[in-house]
């Protein structure tokens, strides 16, 4: 085999494999893997420009009204000014909107809206009913605890948030 | 194979992206906010650079802050956003991508000037920030 060909079948076989891990990272991952996985979305501006300061949070834990507000008010975005170019701000409010959790388009949606009053259009994730339900065990202190900050860092104890993975046998709250 | 071919070729595709940097470098950017604060490059200045970065200002909420209280005491070190993410070193010696996307660099003095300073920053003050930070070794 000469050095080409080498290459090609060493580039290829990495590809393949970093396609698998990527792409494959739990085989219900893909469309809506069940109460607790995610949908996984790629939205490159999302990902990007959300995720530069904070975990990019999913659209399903938030309804259309909500996102709204957000993307309206990034120049005063919970104290800091986040102010994107008018361009990618609409861009990122249409992939919320398309997948919010009133969408249809998912099962962790569906639960979120469950528990949400007609007219409301909480700011935060961490004021919606069904997150505070859940939570409703986590002490208020712990929040606050210095390597958790707070309810904003979903991942200092869902380890696989990155993932969208918030199952529970895999919470571990840091001490 | 052709399958596989055409994946690795997707795979190495995403990682020259990866390091496809902006066409900017800290040089050309420096040159670009001194020509638009109407001084000549050799009068942007490291130390005023290093004194934007340090200077303590009084918060919204009573604390006092400034560059450093994100991006720490020393650009060669990561710092951490206030909900704890990883933000990577300002000094291009410490993460050799910074200062080469001149968009990338508008957006972030517009959202930290008005968040520390409570107002824009100048080009001078943005060349000469570049300026210090581009010297650290």
């Amino acid at each position: 085999m000469n050095y080409v060909l080498r290459g090609i079948s060493v580039m290829a076989a990495v590809g393949t494999f970093s396609l698998l891990a990527f792409s494959l990272p739990s085989g219900e991952a893909h469309g809506d893997g069940g109460d607790n996985v995610l949908p996984k979305l790629t939205h490159k501006n999302w990902q990007q420009e959300c995720a530069s300061c904070h975990l990019a949070y999913a659209p399903s834990f938030l309804p259309k009204a909500s996102w709204r507000r957000v993307m309206g008010g990034l120049e005063q975005h919970f104290g800091e000014n986040a102010s994107l170019d008018p361009a990618t701000q609409a861009d990122i409010l249409r992939f919320l909107e398309a997948n919010a959790a009133d969408s249809g388009n998912s099962r962790m949606g569906n639960k979120v809206m469950q528990r949400m009053g007609a007219n409301e259009a909480p700011m935060r994730i961490s004021e919606t009913r069904w997150f505070v339900r859940k939570h409703d065990e986590v002490p208020r202190a712990t929040w606050s605890r210095k390597a958790i900050g707070s309810a904003a860092n979903c991942a200092a104890c869902h380890r696989q948030a990155e993932q969208g993975k918030f199952d529970e046998h895999d919470v571990r709250i840091p001490k | 194979m052709i399958k596989h071919i055409g994946k690795s070729g997707l795979v190495a595709l995403g990682m020259i992206s990866a390091v496809a940097w902006g066409a900017d470098t800290p040089a050309s950017l420096m040159a670009h906010y001194a020509k638009t604060a109407g001084i000549p490059l050799s009068a942007l200045s490291a130390t005023r650079g290093e004194a934007l970065y340090r200077t303590e200002h009084s918060g919204r909420n009573g604390q006092n802050i400034s560059c450093a209280s994100c991006h720490t005491a020393s650009p060669k070190q990561a710092g951490q956003t206030r909900v704890g993410k990883r933000i990577e070193p300002l000094a291009p010696a410490a993460h050799p991508e910074r200062f080469t996307d001149a968009a990338k660099v508008e957006k972030w003095f517009r959202r930290n000037c008005q968040d520390v300073l409570q107002r824009e920053c100048s080009a001078q003050e943005k060349g000469d920030f570049i300026a210090w930070l581009n010297q650290v070794k």
